[in-house]
């Protein structure tokens, strides 16, 4: 090989690794830019919130029910409580049948045609429309009841968190690897204790992240309460009877031509996120104490 | 105290393969017995059939006896009951990440409904005491996930596992061939140690290993047994031409 190919080589090389640097940057440029964009909207919604909201936030809108029209002050104290029963009503609904639902379709009824029907009809159940869902609770029971419920409204949106569970439930539960099932049967442990206490513990924190994310989507749902839990201006925690949720509330102050009720409103909203959040941190904390050093 | 097994006119098929084709041997009790044999030969499905742990493969179908001591497991028992007295290890340590490595060794029984303490405690002790474990990890017993220890200390773990739930027999499907060398002759020692107690089959695809741990061996190819004898047998004068082949090397 003579010097000056040897020159062309090394210069080709040169280029090469050049043209390899600048591929790196560009690639990990454009993932920075994606994060910035997913991460974006959720701060920009956030920051947007507390500069409406905030300066309505006081002791009084956690423990005061709504003014009369007219009369400034007044709180959302009822709406809290509301959302809050509601949502054990729904996640009392929604996550043991989502669970349950899942682990079906991942453990026992894999292949049969009753798992097809099941998977079909619960991705068919997350694509119909909240106020469809409202439309049919309200149908199902508040027409023969005669009456709004809170019972009503948590039924709603606790149906609206099964397909979310029961989804992801069983993505998880098939995420574990096949060689911890064997074990466990291998132990001589019968299948239904095997897949109660290993497969379905192993894949625990996936599908607490699945629960999470339904709880997450409904808390924040105002279609389906409309025609169920219908809202309420006063105090009540009866179960039968017309209930406060915090969107239905936002929703109707937002709506209203009085500037008071719409800062109450940005508080509400602020409040509703707050709440969700700390929710959700709360039942991550709370899962994640018992965890081992080194467990995957 | 481990007991023969007695195996008698096998077969086993996945669908319509045919994998394991008309197997009689005799295992002798509190030894090892290697198997060897080129991968697919069936030595693998051979072991999951010595505890039924092939019916959990829906197409897997198998005709034939096997009496382990006194006991016919394809007509007297139920898979769990005989799973419980026919422990496994598997090539790829499989502790149950989620638990500390107690619960990983008291799982067996735990999940069976035993719950005394106490008596967990002695038998933890004592079945990491057995698997030549218990020094390196009592300090973190409840501490540290199963799946936190290394590939060895793991299939240790995993031999800990099976062993306390008193085993006759024990079955290990190549136990060693996803550790290195130290972990390897750990794994080794522990099979000859074990061997007093219990019956164990083992397979391998390291011919040095089943000299090294075994009294028997048994070839397998394209799912039949070709012989089986004493190692000693195998290694230096097998009377079968393709066991000559396989273990010189020719083919496999």
């Amino acid at each position: 090989m003579g010097l000056g190919e040897l020159r062309v080589k090394v210069e080709r090389n040169r280029l090469r690794s050049f043209l390899r640097e600048q591929t790196d940057r560009l690639v990990t440029g454009l993932a920075i830019l994606a994060t910035l964009l997913v991460v974006a909207p959720l701060v920009a919604i956030f920051v947007y919130l507390v500069f409406k909201g905030a300066s309505s936030l006081n002791v009084s809108f956690f423990t005061q029910n709504p003014k009369p029209v007219g009369e400034s002050g007044g709180g959302m104290a009822n709406a809290i409580a509301g959302s809050g029963i509601l949502l054990g009503i729904a996640s009392l609904i929604g996550i043991p049948v989502g669970i349950g639902g899942g682990i079906f379709l991942a453990e026992f009824g894999r292949g049969t045609k009753l798992a097809d029907a099941v998977r079909f009809t619960a991705d068919v159940l997350n694509g119909v429309p909240s106020i469809v869902m409202g439309i049919a609770i309200y149908a199902l029971i508040v027409v023969p009841q005669g009456h709004f419920s809170a019972f009503a409204g948590g039924v709603a949106l606790g149906i609206m968190m099964i397909p979310t569970v029961c989804r992801t439930t069983e993505e998880m539960l098939l995420m574990v690897p096949h060689a911890v099932r064997e074990a466990a049967l291998a132990l001589g442990v019968p299948n239904w204790r095997s897949v109660l206490s290993i497969t379905v513990k192993t894949a625990s924190p996936g599908i607490i992240t699945g629960c999470m994310l339904a709880f997450a989507r409904v808390a924040g749902e105002t279609a389906p309460l409309i025609f169920t839990a219908l809202g309420n201006t006063y105090w009540s925690t009866n179960l039968n009877r017309e209930i406060a949720a915090l969107p239905l509330q936002i929703w109707i102050y937002a709506q209203s031509p009085y500037d008071d009720w719409h800062r109450l409103a940005w508080a509400g909203a602020l409040v509703l996120i707050i709440l969700i959040v700390t929710a959700v941190s709360l039942v991550r904390y709370v899962t994640s104490r018992g965890v081992l050093k080194g467990a995957s | 105290m481990g007991v023969g097994i007695e195996v008698i006119n096998l077969n086993a098929w996945y669908g319509t393969n045919h994998s394991l084709q008309d197997i009689n041997l005799n295992i002798p009790g509190n030894h090892a017995t290697a198997l060897i044999g080129p991968s697919g030969c069936g030595k693998s499905t051979f072991v999951r059939c010595l505890n039924r742990m092939h019916e959990t493969n829906p197409v897997a179908r198998v005709t034939g006896t096997v009496r382990i001591g006194d006991l016919d497991i394809y007509q007297d028992a139920k898979p769990v009951e005989i799973r419980r007295r026919v422990g496994m290890v598997f090539q790829r340590p499989n502790p149950f990440p989620t638990m500390s490595i107690y619960d990983n060794v008291a799982a067996g029984l735990k999940l069976n409904g035993y719950s005394n303490h106490r008596v967990l405690d002695e038998i933890v002790e004592k079945s990491l005491k057995n698997s030549a474990l218990w020094d390196e990890v009592k300090d973190d017993l409840k501490k540290k996930s199963g799946a936190s220890l290394s590939g060895g200390q793991q299939q240790r773990l995993c031999i800990a596992r099976a062993l306390a739930v008193d085993p006759e027999v024990l079955l290990m499907d190549e136990p060693a061939s996803a550790l290195d060398p130290v972990s390897t002759s750990k794994i080794e020692d522990l099979i000859f140690q074990l061997k007093s107690q219990y019956t164990i089959v083992i397979v391998t695809h390291n011919m040095q290993q089943a000299a090294r741990v075994a009294e028997k061996t048994g070839f397998f190819l394209n799912g039949r047994m070709v012989e089986f004898d004493s190692t000693h047998k195998i290694f230096t004068n097998p009377s079968d031409k393709r066991t000559e082949d396989y273990i010189t090397g020719r083919f496999g």
